[in-house]
């Protein structure tokens, strides 16, 4: 609410929902942009440097801490943080074990990876929408988007890795011809039916990153929406809305990341058989 | 809200966390666990075997205790059996010592009385004889009449 009380709330939105970008501008060069209408303009040559900042350091916190935690693990009795790790970890390797049914060691550190790094920058959510933009603006940065599943670029860039690696599965179990004819004779096997067919599984196969993509940036973004939407309540009534919308959120948040994590597996489980 | 190079980092990021996680996490947590998961099946192997030998252990005391139990109990009848016969046989002892000892002093008695009855005869005999011839006022012959006092004294 630093801001809140001076801005319009269409403003405030929509300054909340604007990422730091630094790009290419056909005016000002390589910029930082000052608004919207700049960060559009700047097309498909430009970063969003919060995005990217904040998926980094979660994405580094998570392979430190597992790695510290992995290092120093005991076979004897666990402390409090390898227990949880570990409970962490059980949990993704009964996942994979239960929904992977081929071998295939890449599965299950993917499945790990996707499940914490998507959970860590889910979490971010919780933090009030204010703080860090409030602290950044602090230090004349005025963009600051911290959970980086709400930008379409940080989910879609994920959902693109899982399909980069369902194609080459697809590819490598089932070779070129073994794929084409599953694509061409799946559903109905006749030869009449190969461009329905074609068209059904072409489709099927696409809507795979879409899906996993747009599920949790959909999710993400739109609870990020009705955080900032609270925030534009009178102060002493923000906790009324706030608390429990964030106490429904620790459960979106978990359960997004693992969406995201069994769909993936369940692709790449679908690319490993062969019919 | 648009699409640019966010995406591609964002992949590759993606890629070299993946990578990290493979190469550097996965392994020494997976080793961890699955060791810790082996001691615990062989601790609890172990334990089931231990438990089971403890019960074979306690079965065999068992056995010890009740064949000792009826070892003790068969001496005890053994002694007791033979207590009893050591006083029986005492008691049968004594009472044949008892009896010997009676019969000797009835002999003794008998004697005796046989002794005191001879020497009263004896002397009965010759106070009969003393009191004929007082009676008599003469000597009696003792030669002749012997036989008829002793016949006398016999009957006394």
């Amino acid at each position: 609410m630093a801001a809140g009380n001076e801005v319009a709330p269409a403003e405030y939105i929509q300054h909340h929902l604007q990422n730091l970008t630094f790009g290419l501008h056909p005016e000002n060069g390589w910029s930082l942009a000052q608004t919207a209408e700049q960060a559009s303009d700047m097309g498909f040559w430009a970063i969003h440097l919060d995005t990217m900042g904040w998926s980094l350091g979660m994405g580094f916190l998570f392979i430190w801490l597992f790695r510290k935690v992995g290092n120093a693990a005991t076979t004897g009795v666990p402390g409090v943080l390898q227990s949880m790790i570990e409970v962490i970890f059980e949990f993704v390797e009964n996942l994979t074990r239960s929904t992977f049914h081929h071998t295939n060691p890449i599965i299950g550190p993917l499945a790990l990876t996707l499940f914490v790094w998507i959970l860590m920058m889910n979490t971010l959510k919780i933090i009030p929408v204010d703080y860090f933009p409030g602290v950044f603006a602090e230090i004349g940065i005025d963009q600051m988007k911290i959970v980086p599943t709400t930008d379409i670029n940080a989910t879609f860039g994920m959902a693109l890795g899982v399909f980069i690696l369902v194609l080459y599965y697809n590819f490598k179990i089932k070779g070129a011809g073994g794929f084409a004819r599953e694509l061409s004779l799946k559903p109905f096997n006749h030869w009449a039916l190969i461009p329905f067919n074609l068209l059904l599984e072409v489709v099927a196969l696409l809507v795979q990153p879409f899906s996993l993509a747009m599920r949790l940036f959909g999710n993400m973004f739109a609870g990020e929406v009705i955080f900032i939407l609270i925030a534009l309540l009178p102060f002493w009534a923000i906790w009324l809305l706030d608390v429990p919308w964030a106490i429904f959120h620790i459960l979106i948040v978990t359960l997004q990341a693992f969406i995201f994590t069994v769909l993936s597996v369940v692709y790449l489980n679908a690319a490993h058989e062969r019919h | 809200m648009n699409i640019n190079m966010t995406l591609i980092g964002q992949t590759i990021a993606f890629a070299i966390f993946v990578w990290f996680c493979i190469k550097y996490v996965w392994p020494p947590i997976s080793n961890a666990l699955h060791e810790r998961q082996k001691r615990i099946a062989d601790g609890l192997d172990a334990a089931s075997r231990a438990s089971r030998d403890l019960e074979v252990a306690q079965e065999q005391a068992n056995q010890t205790l009740r064949e000792s139990k009826e070892q003790a109990s068969e001496i005890l009848e053994q002694a007791n059996n033979r207590s009893a016969q050591i006083i029986e046989d005492a008691r049968e002892e004594a009472r044949a010592e008892g009896e010997r000892m009676i019969d000797g002093a009835r002999a003794a008695i008998d004697q005796d009385m046989q002794r005191a009855r001879e020497e009263l005869r004896s002397q009965v005999a010759d106070l009969a004889v003393l009191g004929a011839e007082r009676v008599l006022e003469s000597a009696v012959d003792e030669k002749a009449h012997r036989k008829l006092l002793d016949n006398l004294a016999a009957e006394l």
